[in-house]
Order: C-alpha cells, then structure tokens, then sequence
C-alpha cells in the first residue's frame, strides 16, 4: 500500500520544538518588566561573583587600620571605597563581592545537592510505594518540622563552622521539601493517560518512571530550587551572622551583618550594605520563581495576555447586511 | 464488513473486575465488571455499548490487564493472558494494543510523534531494527494519513483528530491483531469523527484487525460494527448481530436505550416520567 | 412552534454584528466575529456548531457573563434594551429575570455546600421577595415542576446526591424560579446519558408550551437540536454561516459547512464509506484566515472565497446564509 514514494526518506528524522516554544519564556519576559528586571538584578549578581573575586581578592582582604569606618558614598579613597570601609578598614565593596561569591557558592551548591538528593529519593519513594514510601515519608517529615536553625545550631555546635559544614547542614535540612515535591509530582503525573498508553505498550514500570514520568516532573523541581536559593540565601545568612556558619577567613554577607551589629549608630553601612545585598538576591530569586511557576499555570494565563489593541480591529467581514431571519 | 475468519481470536469467559468498597466500616464488594463472556475473530467489529457506570471502560482495561481482573479468562489465541507472567505479558502486549478516549491526554507531551510511534520498538527490542525505524514511522503516518511532516512535530500543535491518528499509528507499531478502542471518538467533533472512523475502518479492512469497540453513540456503532453487546450493571444484557439487535431489541433496556437516542426518535412527544428506566441503570444513588 | 409568535413581532433578543475579542499570550483572540440573531418570544432556536465555532461565547454573552478582560462590541437588545456596556445592576436585574442560563456542568453550577432547597429559596427570597413560608411552597412546587419525585424530602439533599441528571433537574428549577423569558440552555445534556438526556428535553419542551419561555439551545449534536428547536443557526469560526427553520436546513441546506455537517454524521450513513468527513481541522483561535473562514476546507471553494468573505443574505424567505453560492448550493447544484 504505501512505498512512502512520495516522503524524502531522510537518515533521521530531525527533532526540534517549533521556534515559537523556544522562545516563549523570553517573549514572555519581555513583557513582564518588573521580572525581567530582577532577572537582569540576579544575572548581574551571579555574573560578578564568579568572575571578579580572584581580581580583587587581596584588595578586598586589605586591611588599613588608617582607612577604618570610611564614610560611603565618595572616591576620595578610589573607587574600592565607593561604598565606605568595615572595622579593620576593608573596603565594603570588594568584600561585597568576595561576600557574594561565598553566599552564591553555598547556595547554589546546598540546592543542587539537596534538589538531586531530594528528587532521586522522592520518585524512588513514589515508584516503590508501599512501607517504604511511608517511612521514607516519615523521616522526611521529622526532619522537616524541626525547626531547621535548631537543628542546624546543633549540628554546627559539634561540627566546627566552616563552609562544607554549613553546605551540609543546608542540605539535611532542605532534602525532605525535594522528597516531597518530588514525590507528589511524581504521583500525579502517574496517573495521566499516557502512563496507562505506556503501559498498555508493555513498558516496565522503571521505564515510565525514568523514561516518561521524569520528563514532567523536572521542571517541577527547577522551579522550586529556584525559590530555594532564595530561602538557602537568607538561611545561611542567618547562620552566619549568629555566628556559627562560617569563620574567617571566609567571609559571607551573613558574617558582615554580624560584624557590623556593633556599630550601627556610628557606622551604619557596615550592617546595611550586606543587608541589602542579601534582600535583593532574595527577592530576585523569589519574583523569578514565581514567574516561572505562574507561565505553566493556565489558571494564571491572563497575565500573560498581550492587552487588547487601543481600538477595536476592523471586522474582515461585511458585518450584517441584507434581511435575517 | 470486512471477511471474518470463523475461528475466534479472542475468548474472553466470564470475565469478574471487583473493587473493594469501604463506606464508613462497612466493606463490600463491587463488582464492575459482572462476569462477562465473548468471543471475537480476526477482521470482526463487536461493539460494546452502554451508558456510564456500565462498566464498558474497566471491561477494556480488564481485557488487557491494565487493571487485574479478579477471576475468568481472556485467551488470546487459546493462551489465557490472565495466567501470564509478568514478563510474559509485556510480551503479549504486542498483539492486543488499545486506542484511549482522551486524545489529548494519551500522548506524551514531551516527545515528538516520531518518538511515540517507535516507542513500542524501543520498549520491545528486537523487532524491528534500529535503522527501519525511520522508514516505518513514516509508513504508519501515511497509513493513517498524516503527512510526513508530522514527525518532527510535538503534539502540542495537533488537532484531536490528528493525535488519535498517531496514537492509532502507535497501536499498529507492533503489527497487532487485536485492537480495543475506549470510546475513540467521542472526544471529536462529529466532522473529525469521520477522519478517524475511516482510517479504522479501511485499516481493519486492510489488515484484518479484530476491533473491541467500546461507544456510546449508538448510530456510529451501527455503521462500524458486526455484532453489538449492550451492557449494564457489569453485564452484557444482549448481543447479537447489529441489525438483529437494532430492529428487534430483545431486553427492556436495549429497548429504552434505542428509544432514547436523539438520531432514532422522531419527535419529543410523550410523556417525561423523570429518568427513562432509572432502575435499569442506576446503582445507589437517587 | 409557538402559535402566538408573528412575524411582526419585535424579536426579543435581538443580537447584532456581536463581536468578542478575549486577550491570549499570542494576541487577540476573536472568539465571535460579526454575529446577528434574532429570537421571538416563545421561540426555540439552536445554536449548531463544533468546538471553536464560538456558540457558547454567543451564549454567555447575551447574559454579560463574558469577563472583564474581555471586549464586546456589536449590540445586543433584550425587549429593546441594550446589554452590550449595561452596568451591573442593569445586568444583575435582568439575570434570571429576564433571560436565565443552563449549563452543561450541573455539578459545578450548584454551592456544594447548601442544601438545593436553600439555594432555590434564596432565589425566591432576595428576587421575589418572598417570605420564608412562601419561599419554601413555592421551591417544591418548582422541583416537582421540573420532574422530581419527592420534592418535599429532596430539598433537604445536597448537590452531590443527586444523580447528574436530577442536578440538571434542579439547576434547570433554578433558572425558571423567576419566570425567564428566554432560557440559555448551554449544552444541558453533554455530559449525560441517553436515556436522561430524553427526559432533560422533553422537560424543556414541557416547560416552554407551559410558561411560553424562548429557548437558545446551545449544541453540537445535530440530532438533540432537532428534537428541541424549531429554528436553527449553524456556527463556523465565531460566525453564524447560516439560519432557517431546522428541519429545512437540514434537508437541503444552504451553505456547504452545514451540508459537509449532514453528511459527516452518522446517522445520515448507512455504511461507513459513506461518511464524509470535512478535510483539514476546525479552525483555529490564532489564525485569522482571509475571506471565508471555511474555504480551505470547502469542497466548493473558489477564489473569491479566499478573499472576500460573504455577507450573510437571504436564500429564500426565513433562510440566510453566508455564502457565495448560498443559492446554488441549495438547488444542489454545487
């Protein structure tokens, strides 16, 4: 019947997502301004702390006790000092950046681990169900309702403070939010037609798991570690500056907060700066996952509308003449 | 129709699907699926007809082990599938495939119609080498006329009609010889209908297929099918042959459901005595 | 058809040259493109078309339940009073009293958490007026009005413990309460079986010889709209293509849509090499074709049909169509 003489028989058949797809998360950007800036915020940031530290490195690290608590806000001293100088007479700038390598590194680093820990773990849980998905549940709920500074102050109490330490306390404590999501999105995608098609094909159950059933359940994850950096951000943060997540010479912006505590009547900036540095990443990080989630929803699609044109388009129709009936 | 083998394909005996139901602390027993029997041969059409909460649905899931029926038989070829293991039956599978009602749910979203047409090679390897594979997606799309293009394509952009086709192009990957079809067209416009009925109907002609096909409408099925079961409460209440059993309908509820189908009534008149036999169909609810 | 309805009669619902435009991600989305209609009192028209062909927009927004993001233009006269811009409380008077809707999920237009008797009672209450006492007669009064046995005990039961075509009952109960002029029913019997979906009809043509009421039977199911409407408008891509009395229209139609609709469904088969399906797919929301938005896929198609799209224009007396060749498709000779 067919001798698919009419088809070009190519080697392979070429796969590709109509150009549209492609770009839609940066077409929709664009039309969202106050995201795309953040995004623009969050690049810059990360961009910055990846590639100025080893330049600035021993200038960030000067310490001049002749330069202490430079008032910000003027090149007197050169451009390090833009934005004045901490207790020991480092310009807040370049620590700044030497700061935000640190917080990103920990960040990201937490959420990766706990997001691939936490993803294996969640869709195993859900793929063998039973007492095993219970108790695997079990613990991720323990470990989930303790308070995670409690648990993170206890653990770092034993453990010395220092960057691999407080990386792994953020991964303990932020494992089971992955299992979870995980899990549920995992389950709820199991139950789509096209699983029973798979099956109804003969396929294992490992290969729905890995081969159809994780293809939607990723961008699940993706969205939630997006939100997670800015959670890790501020936990860490907050580890630091109650003094029990880094010690110098690793310096965060947490550790700056603290070091400024002291003085903030005197010399505000040395408290602020970091502050605000850490608020900003934050909210970034935040405004974007949201986003991110809300272009899935079809619930939310309304906001992604082109608005109407200003006037009314012209019908292509002779609209209604002649007699009706 | 097309020419029927006489000797039957598929023997489905007694067939039993019950759910364990738990309603404050009383536990009972529900049985979906009633004990049903028939049989079918290659190139025949029986269609299975009824209203929801018949049963029809986990009649086809049954027949195919996507739910494990709780007693009876379904031997295909006089192999009893339910007797199978479970590598056994993977690789069954190849000879019965389904068609789902939701076109729009029953195709992965995320990989192309060449993806989902091979995926039944790459989940059974060894039956068509890794280099036809190109070559035979495209035969199944014009098989189902769509054109080639499509291969490439995700079925996001895709119509109804046109996702039913490559998931009729994905049953046939496996060059099965029982197809069951769960209400396949009900999801479409009634001009799309047609597309789709016709590549059924000439690809069964074609290739010989045995057809379960599970509907609603009961004038689609009249057109399409050799012999006709009405179900009811997990039971077939009447089979016959289509025109038999449209003319002459023997059970009072074939009766009523004949009598209630918009395309065979003439004319609204008569009285409305609420439901048209709700005792016929209804299970427990008011 | 209604004996008291003439000719000369204002219509009732008077739809003209309605468009709506709802926002997308990809631009506007024109929905309903240049409608007219017209409804007399104690008329039952249908509204025939597949999905994307705008019927149910059109049915929404003679109620103004079309959203606030959403632009209307065109006119809609409901007793000579303008719909199209009213302000809520115009609208919010005229909902149930004036025009009332049906829609196709029963389950989802009732308050899961209100007995039915307490949702029809309220309406009798906040719109009529009527005492508790009162309220409350008149609610079973509707229920069994509308085929519910036991209506007194019934009242007391929850959305949820009806059977799907009992809660159709009800919420058809509900869009009577207030003596509607027109009824909107929106696709009221998709969603159920056969053998209810009878009883569903025959009690909307019981209700209208008893109240009078007009009835917009909003369907794709060619056979049910024969059953219910005296009068048909068959829908295409967010325009009407052609109207008439529905037995005429389907017997000879005037438009190829409507004809390539007769013979695409079974019913008018009696094998299966005799359906004919309409080539292509429907049409689609973001592309806007030029001329008539059925000529890829008509058998008849020329080239004026690429580029001008037909007005919509009388074939014979009570019947119009839009199409080029309206009357010759209807002589059969294209």
């Amino acid at each position: 019947m067919s001798t698919g003489k009419d088809a070009p028989m190519p080697n392979a058949i070429a796969r590709h997502r109509p150009a549209s797809a492609r770009w839609r998360r940066l077409r929709l950007l664009r039309r969202s301004p106050f995201t795309a800036t953040m995004a623009i915020v969050l690049a810059i940031i990360a961009l910055t702390a990846l590639v100025v530290p080893p330049f600035i490195a021993d200038a960030a690290e000067q310490q001049n006790l002749a330069l202490r608590f430079v008032e910000p806000f003027s090149l007197d001293h050169g451009i390090a000092y833009l934005l004045g100088a901490d207790a020991l007479g480092r310009p807040m700038l370049l620590q700044l950046v030497m700061g935000a390598r640190t917080s990103l590194m920990i960040a990201v680093s937490a959420v990766v681990l706990a997001g691939l820990i936490g993803y294996a773990i969640g869709m195993f849980s859900a793929y063998v169900g039973g007492w095993v998905d219970a108790a695997l549940m079990r613990i991720a709920d323990i470990i989930h309702t303790v308070p995670s500074l409690l648990l993170a102050l206890a653990i770092l109490y034993v453990l010395q403070p220092s960057v691999t330490n407080l990386i792994l306390v953020l991964v303990f404590t932020r494992t089971p939010m992955y299992m979870r999501v995980a899990r549920a999105r995992t389950l709820e995608v199991r139950e789509g037609v096209f699983v029973e098609a798979a099956r109804a094909i003969g396929s294992r159950r490992s290969r729905i798991i890995l081969h159809d059933i994780r293809p939607l359940v990723t961008p699940t994850i993706l969205t939630v570690a997006m939100l997670e950096i800015a959670t890790v951000i501020l936990t860490a943060a907050g580890l630091s500056f109650l003094g029990i997540g880094l010690q110098r010479p690793d310096v965060d912006w947490g550790m700056m907060v603290a070091d400024g505590r002291g003085y903030l009547s005197s010399a505000w900036w040395v408290t602020v700066f970091p502050g605000v540095a850490v608020v900003i990443t934050a909210l970034a990080a935040n405004v974007l996952s949201n986003w991110l989630r809300a272009i899935e929803d079809p619930t939310q699609s309304h906001l992604f509308a082109k608005p109407l044109p200003a006037e009314a388009p012209a019908p292509t129709s002779s609209a209604n003449l002649g007699s009706l009936s | 129709m097309a020419s029927v083998e006489s000797d039957p394909i598929l023997v489905v005996s007694d067939l039993r699907q019950e759910f364990v139901v738990t309603r404050g602390l009383r536990r009972t027993r529900f049985a979906a699926v009633d004990g049903v029997s028939f049989s079918i041969s290659s190139g025949e059409s029986l269609a299975i007809v009824g209203e929801s909460g018949s049963g029809k649905s986990t009649l086809a899931r049954a027949i195919l082990r996507l739910v494990e029926p709780t007693s009876g038989s379904v031997s295909y070829r006089g192999r009893d599938l339910l007797a199978l293991n479970a590598a056994q039956m993977r690789a069954a599978r190849r000879d019965l495939q389904m068609i789902f009602q939701d076109p729009y749910a029953s195709l992965h979203p995320r990989r192309t119609v060449a993806d989902i047409i091979s995926e039944p090679w790459r989940v059974h390897p060894g039956i068509l080498p890794r280099t036809e594979w190109d070559a035979r997606v495209l035969e199944l799309l014009h098989q189902v006329g769509l054109p080639p293009s499509y291969a490439a394509q995700f079925p996001g952009p895709l119509s109804g009609g046109e996702r039913q086709r490559v998931a009729i192009a994905r049953a046939l990957a496996l060059s099965p010889e029982v197809l069951v079809l769960d209400e396949p067209v009900s999801a479409l416009d009634v001009s799309i209908q047609a597309q789709v009925i016709r590549v059924l109907m000439s690809l069964q002609q074609e290739l010989g297929l045995a057809y379960v096909f599970i509907s609603h409408d009961l004038s689609l099925v009249r057109l399409i099918a050799d012999r006709v079961a009405v179900m009811s409460k997990g039971r077939f209440v009447e089979v016959g042959d289509v025109e038999d059993v449209y003319t002459a309908p023997q059970h009072p509820y074939t009766q009523a459901l004949l009598g209630a189908d918009p395309a065979l009534m003439d004319s609204l008149d008569g009285d409305d005595p609420g439901d048209i036999a709700p005792e016929l169909r209804e299970r427990g609810t008011p | 058809m209604n004996p008291t309805a003439s000719l000369d009669q204002q219509p009732l619902l008077d739809i003209a040259n309605l468009t709506v435009t709802f926002p997308s991600e990809h631009g506007p989305v024109r929905a309903v493109r240049g409608v007219n209609l017209r409804l007399r009192g104690g008329e039952s028209l249908a509204i025939l078309g597949e999905s994307g062909s705008g019927k149910s927009v059109t049915g929404k927004a003679a109620l103004g339940l079309i959203g606030s993001r959403v632009r209307l233009t065109g006119s809609i006269r409901f007793e000579g009073d303008e719909i199209v811009g009213a302000d809520e409380n115009r609208l919010r008077a005229l909902r149930g009293r004036g025009i009332a809707m049906v829609f196709q999920d029963s389950l989802d237009s009732l308050n899961p958490v209100y007995t039915v008797g307490s949702q029809l009672e309220e309406i009798l209450r906040v719109r009529m007026g009527r005492s508790r006492s009162d309220a409350r007669r008149e609610a079973i009064a509707l229920l069994e009005q509308v085929g519910i046995t036991s209506p007194e005990t019934r009242l007391h039961h929850y959305p949820h413990q009806f059977s799907g075509g009992m809660r159709q009952r009800v919420c058809i109960a509900m869009a009577i309460a207030l003596r509607p002029r027109v009824l909107i029913a929106d696709e009221p019997t998709t969603a159920l079986d056969v053998t209810v979906q009878a009883g569903i009809l025959r009690l909307l043509k019981r209700l209208q010889r008893e109240t009078g009421m007009a009835l917009i039977f909003v369907t794709h199911d060619l056979n049910v709209a024969r059953l219910v409407a005296d009068r048909v408008a068959v829908m295409y891509a967010g325009r009407v293509v052609e109207t008439g009395p529905i037995d005429e229209v389907y017997r000879r139609p005037a438009h190829p849509y409507s004809r390539a609709l007769m013979h695409s469904h079974p019913s008018a088969a009696t094998s299966w090499s005799e359906l004919h399906p309409i080539p292509g797919n429907g049409p689609s929301k973001s592309v806007v074709v030029a001329g008539c938005s059925f000529h890829p896929r008509c058998p008849v198609a020329t080239e004026r049909c690429a580029s001008e799209d037909p007005p919509m224009l009388a074939v014979e007396p009570g019947r119009s169509s839009a199409c080029h060749y309206a009357e010759e498709v209807l002589r059969g000779e294209r």
